[in-house]
């Protein structure tokens, strides 16, 4: 009951934002939020002819673009979608401003025939109606989940049902239309003109001769302006979407890019993941990277054998500071204290910089061996910009947290036992391995997981001696999250990088025994 | 950064209950840019002379233009922006207008007139490279060397070239840790023309070809992520010559004193300017335009310059360039603008970049970890 505000605050400050920061790595909702229609027609394109999809593909990206591109959401699913593949970032950028120009060709031949169309008045009596409710919620529904945010609020207009049913794609348009004027734009729907892309709409309506043979027989507002237009279809482009996007940019018909959209079309993907061990989602299915792009697989190997082995040069180093620690009369081990406590007190960022100025070649260390005749000037240790200089940066940085667990069981170890064991004839060496090392075992146990767990996560050590050679994982999930914004793959790295820990926390639970482990007394 | 929010939220509070006056303004801006020395000089030609037009105006600044791509992301899906006008790299300001993080702007309208009646978008030109973009300064990456550690008998480096030849100048390199501006480079001293560089770049061969010619030099090669770097390890001796931006090379050259030169061969000019947060509520809106407007007019971008190396955006700020305002040295010579420097120069691409970025990047990663 005491425990659970702390609970509570630890629940929303740490387990929310990091569940939810690590879901990004398998959603992909931008991609049919943004092109719900492109995703449903696509599912039954097969890809493996070579060709791009069919005229109706091609209609639905007209109008979920245009929706998108006014919602300026168009240059967010590129960058999605260059993730996977290289160039999708400037085509959806260049088409979404090209969209009114497409949508041009078929509002000037219109607004010739009957010069109604210029009206916006017009429009609004024309489409307006009854029954028309289910199909206003459901575009609303669309609408909202492009954006992310509501879209409730009086827009102001109903569609006609008998409209709807003569003319599908013009209604949606223009419902599509009349949502976004109202809710975003706050603006009367009757008193603005449309969309370019409710005539596009009118356009792919005429061409269905259904629809021209139902507008014979309609009598509705527009009457006869639709009659016109269905009277002078040869003035309309005789072309389709199709021709449309592929005279903006020929990529429109390439079958790589369809096929990359297709696979990249459902609400979670498995594509981050992938990328995060050097694979890739392909239509054949899974595979390998290209060797010149594998990087990440390297990167976490490297990362866990350079942790273990800052692990290890920790232990070896801190053992005999802390037995000197626990050893010594109280005066002379609390100045020893002071002197494993003050860098710890220093700021990691000076300590770092610190290392800098020791290991460069032109740097102090290689200074004084060259000044004792050790080192020959012409070739001066490389101790820094590589493994070796995070290894040391990060072995000096790390000790503080070795030494402090060791040192507080190494007190409880009564040093009566060493003397017990020598007066039954024991040596030094097997006083201390058979009597004294067991029992500070349960110190470095504790030790070697505080720095090992704070070792695989470190960044800016690493970023600032390591070079090439000495970076870790963390430093690629750094460069994803602020530079690339990469999210869904920094996520993934982040996700295995705990999975990894979790895991290797349990293989040590099984081996040494978690009980074993003593921070203190 | 705590110190920060408190202090917006509290200038947020004051703003909230004095709304009323100063035609529906608010009274508080938080502006972000770099720090160090190019704030200060944002701070000295343009922050003092507002707040001087406008007493009851209170600034607050906060360093994280590094970030600024990242941390304005995660505000927007917070739903709680804080800040007011971003300095940016042209480059960001595409991602952020991209992912309608940034709002799009009308120069002409939004911008002052140059004196003589040109229109903002006439004077500002090219530069406005992307829909939100409002450019301040053009600055360039490029090349400063060691004058004491060139050889003996071997004339001073002139050629951008000679970072891949280290038979005549032997010696460490530093290159930025990324494949932007190095790739071009290695096309371009690899027999590439400069203006096919980067249709050679788009396909994976001239990709190949680019590492390849890294390869040559990637044992001489120390590689840096921060600015301050290759000033440092020029300093230091650790290197005998680097890319970084001009303007750093400008403070240690002259006003350090350092023995290094520069070469201006092949510099890849870039651009760093405002942009305006999506989504702000109007009295900030109304604000920050009124900022802007002043802060990018001709005179106040010329003013700049007098305390750092960076070429002003608007062409009619060129002629206005003087003296620096404390070493009292012609500016203009110092300028990666200047005619006589900017005889052979890139311009960053930055539509290729925003397309090939991630697919060179993780090809030069991997690379880099062989």
């Amino acid at each position: 009951m005491l425990i659970a505000p702390l609970l509570l605050f630890v629940v929303v400050t740490f387990i929310v934002p990091i569940l939810s920061m690590l879901f990004r790595s398998v959603e992909n909702d931008i991609v049919p939020d943004t092109i719900p229609g492109v995703v449903t027609e696509l599912a039954e394109w097969d890809g493996s002819v070579g060709a791009p999809p069919s005229e109706q593909v091609f209609r639905y990206l007209y109008l979920d673009l245009f929706k998108a591109s006014e919602a300026k959401q168009h240059t967010r699913l590129g960058t999605r979608l260059n993730y996977e593949k290289t160039g999708l970032s400037s085509l959806l950028r260049t088409t979404g401003r090209s969209l009114d120009d497409v949508g041009e060709e078929w509002q000037d031949p219109l607004e010739d025939i009957d010069a109604n169309f210029k009206d916006g008045a017009f429009w609004y009596q024309m489409m307006s109606g009854t029954d028309g409710e289910d199909l206003l919620e459901e575009r609303r529904d669309l609408w909202a989940a492009m954006v992310g945010e509501s879209m409730a609020g009086d827009v102001g207009f109903v569609p006609s049902e008998q409209v709807a049913q003569m003319l599908p794609w013009t209604t949606r348009a223009y419902t599509d239309f009349a949502i976004w004027t109202a809710i975003e734009d706050e603006d009367s729907v009757a008193e603005e003109d449309p969309w370019e892309a409710v005539y596009g709409a009118l356009g792919m309506d005429l061409t269905n001769p259904e629809t021209v043979s139902a507008i014979q027989s309609y009598t509705g507002p527009g009457a006869d302006a639709l009659k016109a237009a269905a009277a002078n279809v040869g003035q309309l482009p005789q072309t389709g979407f199709r021709e449309a996007f592929a005279a903006e940019n020929e990529d429109w018909l390439s079958p790589d890019v369809w096929a990359t959209i297709k696979l990249y079309s459902s609400s979670m993907t498995s594509g981050y993941f992938l990328n995060a061990v050097d694979m890739q989602l392909t239509p054949d299915g899974i595979e390998q990277k290209p060797e010149n792009q594998q990087i990440y697989t390297q990167l976490f190997m490297r990362t866990l054998v350079m942790a273990l082995i800052i692990t290890a040069s920790c232990v070896v180093l801190g053992y005999p500071v802390a037995w000197l620690l626990a050893n010594l009369p109280m005066r002379t081990a609390s100045i020893l204290m002071i002197l494993v406590l003050l860098p710890f007190w220093t700021s990691l960022l000076v300590r770092t910089s610190a290392w800098k100025v020791l290991l460069q070649q032109q740097g102090v260390i290689n200074e004084i061996l060259v000044w004792l005749g050790f080192v020959n000037d012409a070739d001066r240790l490389i101790l820094m910009n590589n493994a070796t200089g995070t290894i040391i940066a990060m072995t000096h940085i790390l000790l503080p947290f070795m030494i402090l667990p060791l040192y507080s069981v190494m007190k409880t170890i009564q040093p009566s036992y060493l003397r017990a064991a020598k007066s039954l004839g024991a040596t030094n060496w097997t006083a201390f391995w058979r009597v004294y090392f067991p029992q500070s075992v349960p110190g470095i146990g504790a030790g070697s997981i505080l720095v090992f767990i704070l070792a695989i996560g470190y960044y800016i050590t690493p970023e600032i001696v390591g070079g090439t050679s000495g970076v870790f994982i963390s430093n690629r999930i750094a460069y994803h999250i602020s530079s690339s914004l990469n999210w869904g793959l920094a996520a993934a790295l982040g996700s295995i990088l705990l999975v990894v820990v979790l895991g290797l926390y349990w293989c040590y639970d099984k081996i040494v025994g978690i009980d074993n482990v003593k921070l203190g007394g | 950064m705590q110190l920060i929010k408190t202090l917006s939220a509290t200038a947020l509070l004051v703003a909230a209950s004095g709304t009323a006056y100063a035609d529906d303004m608010a009274s508080n801006m938080t502006l972000v840019s770099w720090g160090g020395a190019y704030q200060a000089s944002q701070v000295a030609a343009y922050a003092e002379p507002y707040k001087a037009m406008h007493s009851d105006v209170t600034i607050t600044w906060d360093e994280s233009s590094n970030e600024a791509v990242a941390k304005l992301r995660a505000m927007n899906e917070a739903n709680n922006v804080t800040w007011d006008l971003v300095d940016v790299v042209a480059s960001d300001a595409l991602r952020l207008c991209d992912e309608g993080l940034a709002m799009e702007i009308d120069a002409n309208e939004l911008l002052a007139e140059a004196p003589d009646g040109t229109s903002a978008e006439d004077d500002f030109g090219d530069l406005l490279v992307s829909d939100c973009f409002i450019p301040q300064i053009v600055y360039s990456t490029t090349v400063g060397f060691r004058t004491d550690m060139v050889p003996e008998g071997t004339a001073a480096p002139t050629d951008i070239c000679a970072i891949f030849d280290t038979k005549t100048y032997p010696g460490m390199r530093s290159l930025e840790k990324r494949p932007i501006n190095n790739m071009e480079w290695a096309l371009l001293c690899d027999g590439v023309a400069k203006d096919e560089v980067y249709d050679v770049l788009g396909t994976p061969e001239g990709q190949q070809q680019a590492l390849d010619k890294l390869a040559t030099i990637k044992d001489d090669v120390i590689w840096w992520s921060a600015g301050a770097d290759t000033p440092q390890l020029l300093a230091d001796g650790e290197v005998f010559m680097g890319s970084t931006y001009n303007g750093r090379l400008f403070s240690a050259i002259v006003e350090q004193d350092q023995p290094i030169g520069m070469l201006w061969d092949a510099q890849v000019f870039d651009l760093d300017g405002w942009i305006i947060p999506a989504g702000l509520p109007e009295d900030r809106l109304a604000r920050v335009k009124d900022f802007v407007k002043f802060a990018t007019d001709t005179q106040r971008l010329a003013d700049q310059s007098k305390y750092i190396s960076y070429g002003p955006a608007r062409a009619s700020s060129a002629p206005l360039v003087g003296k620096h305002a404390e070493l009292g040295i012609e500016m203009a010579p110092h300028m990666p603008t200047d005619p006589a420097n900017s005889k052979n120069t890139f311009l960053y691409n930055y539509e290729f970049w925003a397309d090939y970025r991630d697919d060179i990047d993780a090809k030069f990663q991997a690379w880099l970890a062989q």
